[in-house]
């Protein structure tokens, strides 16, 4: 059996018995109403937005990480290829209800691509209309930093950026991630 | 047949209009008013002057779709309204094709080309239209085209309001909107 069909077992049966829910349009409203607020206080610098969005989503991911360790109660990955199996099969499914597809990887194993289906936090939105925000913001930034924050966590440094929206009227909604350096235990310098 | 939809705020903000024609029975979904020349400053004339009516007609009972409610005969114009909860009131104006006798006459002072075009579908399509949903204004096959057309709206009206970059009482510019009503508008008028 194929790691991804594995974790997409794994992560249909945590939804089902693990998971607390709730009502969608309450994550989506209320993302949306950050996101706005965030719009309106960097006077729609939106480089800015999308900075301070993954920031958000670094702190989530440390957190979350936890979480997820203990729901899903999974084990170290193998390699890279089963840590994107996990994230999009296991990791989006029970937070999000969602499975991104995984492709494009590259044929050193260090960069795929998560193809959103569809993403709930993005219902309703339509970006604003000053012919910026269709190029410059990432309306689901956060979820990048949830990745980088949660993956830093067990030791694997990685970049994470979307490179297409639905949003921004581009056919697919794609993040590309790519793996930096896996995290070794340094001891403190001034050890002896 | 040529329609005028125009969404106004709890307050009498103007927050959204659009004018299309009928696309069924030989319509080509391009509005063709009474007056062209003044057609855009008559229709809102007429369509804010019902809000009296709306007022008065929305305590009546507990629909949201007030139906026809008001008609401007100078114009033949007609007008439906629906309300939502919050206050916003949908209101449409349907204007029923002309007789073909009377385009001769009405359409004189407009420029020769707009003119010519438009005795020229008036007359092909006023046939076949004759004992369709546009020629009948307050029959309750119309009433209900224009119930479904609202019905509709008024789900995508949600939607739209919704957006988080939205603000209560703001314009609707969206794009995704105005077509969502057009295709409304092809779909049940």
């Amino acid at each position: 059996m194929s790691s991804a069909t594995k974790a997409s077992r794994i992560g249909e049966e945590l939804w089902k018995t693990r998971v607390d829910k709730v009502n969608a349009e309450l994550v989506t409203l209320t993302y949306g109403t950050i996101v706005a607020q965030l719009c309106q206080d960097y006077d729609g610098n939106y480089q800015e937005v999308n900075k301070q969005l993954e920031k958000m989503g670094y702190n989530i991911g440390m957190r979350l990480i936890e979480d997820f360790l203990a729901k899903s109660n999974v084990g170290r990955c193998a390699n890279f290829r089963e840590t994107a199996d996990m994230i999009a099969k296991v990791g989006f499914r029970i937070f999000l209800n969602i499975a991104p597809t995984v492709t494009n990887w590259t044929s050193d194993n260090n960069q795929f691509s998560l193809v959103f289906d569809e993403n709930p936090l993005a219902d309703f939105v339509e970006l604003p209309d000053d012919g910026r925000a269709q190029d410059e913001l990432w309306f689901s930034n956060i979820l990048c930093g949830v990745l980088r924050g949660a993956l830093e966590m067990v030791q694997m440094q990685i970049e994470a950026h979307f490179v297409s929206d639905v949003l921004r009227g581009d056919d697919t909604t794609e993040m590309r991630v790519s793996l930096v350096r896996y995290i070794e235990d340094e001891m403190p310098p001034d050890e002896e | 047949m040529s329609y005028y939809f125009t969404v106004l705020s709890p307050t009498d903000v103007p927050l959204f209009n659009i004018a299309f024609g009928t696309s069924k029975s030989g319509g080509d979904g391009i509005a063709r008013f009474r007056f062209p020349d003044t057609a855009q400053y008559m229709n809102q004339f007429i369509i804010h002057s019902s809000l009296d009516v709306v007022e008065e007609a929305q305590w009546m009972n507990g629909n949201m779709y007030l139906k026809h409610i008001d008609t401007y005969p100078p114009a033949s114009a007609y007008i439906s309204a629906f309300l939502t909860p919050s206050g916003a009131r949908f209101l449409l104006l349907h204007q029923p094709p002309q007789l073909p006798t009377n385009a001769s006459s009405a359409t004189t002072g407009s420029s020769s080309l707009l003119g010519s075009s438009f005795s020229g579908s008036a007359g092909s399509s006023s046939r076949a239209s004759a004992s369709s949903v546009a020629a009948n204004p307050t029959s309750p096959q119309t009433e209900e085209a224009v119930r479904q057309f609202m019905t509709e709206v008024y789900e995508n009206y949600v939607k739209t309001v919704m957006s988080p970059f939205y603000r209560q009482g703001m314009e609707i510019k969206s794009s995704v909107f105005r077509s969502k009503v057009t295709a409304a508008g092809r779909k049940w008028l």
